[in-house]
């Protein structure tokens, strides 16, 4: 009987309730999306500190290259002073090996090999191996953190003891 | 005088609490047994009637049901091994070793688990090479091949989730790599390695994720695919049959053709 006089472009009280339900559930479904997304990120990590004590630095003969697979940096006593690089692949995260034999820095995944200094010889790794900051605390004991890249061979990056 | 066993099946196929629960009822007309087909929750997803020609081996070399066989095997094999599984970083190495030289037909489930796990995923590739070969994704079949792009998606996460649990040093860095793999996903990459992860590496959280998404989630989801893949054949029109094929030309020859004019 209302439907007569209705005009055309008028919504009916069937279209409304479909709209104002879908709505309603388009609306929980991206608030589920939302709430879904956030329980899943982990705001807690209970993960080693990125910060690791290397030990004295006379345990590191001059042009030695020494590596800590539990932390996956080497500590490397050149003669400019002490550095420290990520001993990660840059490609798909393997851990590397060093080869005093060809004085390469080699992975044992996919092939990549890398200079003593972190720069890429060959192979499918995108980027040099990364340096990270490292120095000696009040102790003398020499401290790297792995969560912080700093330039390579730049004059900063060393620790000379 | 004595009975023979089929009697006796046909007695209990006659009782009241028989009829109860299969509602077809007995004879072996075409209609009742088009009936037993249709009337069965598992069985209605399949066609009622089949050529007898696809059910030979070369119609099909059966990978789908092998595919499915294994499928069963996993299940069947995956659900004691969760007995004995604790999903964590002291002991899920500890574990697994327990499951091959302590517990009692443990190293049997294990590697019937492993087994199956490598044959289901050989078995799916080669049921697609055969599908994809013949012909069988086209119309109106194309959207089954996207059922079954999924479920080989699916299949190759099964394998590459249960790959980690060991827990070994060939698991922990298979899943380091995988894991990085993602990582060069355009944009959201390193997101998508954090919650994959559940971390920054693979760690407890890692485990226990890629155990949750082994042992629940991505065998429902393949639960779930599975029978949409099946009632799709028959919506389809049934196992797919080339003009060309062996059995198919076979079949023609030996068949009286309605009209004449087809013969040729």
């Amino acid at each position: 009987m209302a439907d007569e006089t209705r005009k055309n472009d008028e919504v009916n009280r069937r279209q409304f309730f479909m709209r104002l339900g879908l709505g309603s559930l388009g609306i929980a479904a991206a608030g589920t999306a939302a709430f879904a997304y956030q329980y899943l990120e982990p705001n807690v990590l209970f993960e080693p500190s990125p910060v690791i004590n290397a030990g004295k630095p006379d345990h590191y003969p001059l042009g030695s290259v020494t590596i800590d697979v539990n932390s996956g940096i080497y500590i490397i006593h050149s003669e400019e002073g002490f550095f420290s690089l990520s001993a990660v692949c840059t490609h798909l995260g393997c851990m590397t090996a060093w080869k005093p034999e060809s004085n390469q820095i080699a992975c044992p995944c996919h092939g990549s090999k890398f200079e003593q200094n972190g720069k890429k010889i060959e192979g499918p790794a995108p980027k040099p191996l990364p340096w990270k900051r490292i120095w000696l605390n009040d102790d003398g004991d020499l401290l790297v953190d792995r969560s912080t890249d700093v330039p390579a061979l730049a004059r900063d990056s060393f620790v000379r003891v | 005088m004595a009975k023979t066993v089929d009697q006796y099946f046909g007695d209990l196929r006659g009782t009241r609490v028989w009829r109860s629960i299969f509602r077809s009822g007995t004879g072996s007309s075409t209609l009742k047994r088009a009936l037993a087909i249709q009337q069965n929750v598992f069985l209605h997803l399949f066609s009622t009637k089949v050529r007898t020609r696809m059910l030979s081996f070369s119609a099909t070399w059966y990978l789908g049901t092998l595919t499915l066989g294994t499928f069963l095997i996993l299940v069947a094999t995956g659900i004691p091994l969760m007995f004995y599984y604790h999903p964590s970083v002291p002991q899920a190495y500890a574990d697994t070793k327990d499951l091959e030289f302590v517990v009692s037909s443990g190293l049997f489930l294990r590697n019937l688990h492993r087994w199956s796990a490598h044959a289901m995923v050989f078995l799916v590739f080669a049921h697609m090479f055969k599908v994809f070969y013949r012909g069988a994704y086209r119309p109106p079949r194309e959207f089954n091949w996207v059922i079954g792009v999924v479920l080989l998606l699916i299949t190759l996460l099964l394998s590459y989730t249960g790959y980690l649990l060991p827990w070994d040093q060939l698991a922990y860095w298979a899943i380091t790599v995988g894991s990085n793999i993602a990582s060069a996903v355009p944009i959201m990459g390193d997101k998508i390695h954090f919650l994959l992860l559940g971390g920054n590496a693979v760690n407890a959280n890692a485990l226990l994720r890629f155990y949750v998404l082994h042992c629940m989630i991505l065998p429902l989801s393949a639960m779930f695919f599975v029978a949409i893949h099946f009632w799709r054949i028959r919506k389809d029109g049934g196992l797919y049959s080339h003009p060309s094929e062996p059995a198919t030309v076979r079949a023609r020859a030996n068949s009286v053709p309605a009209n004449p004019m087809e013969a040729q």
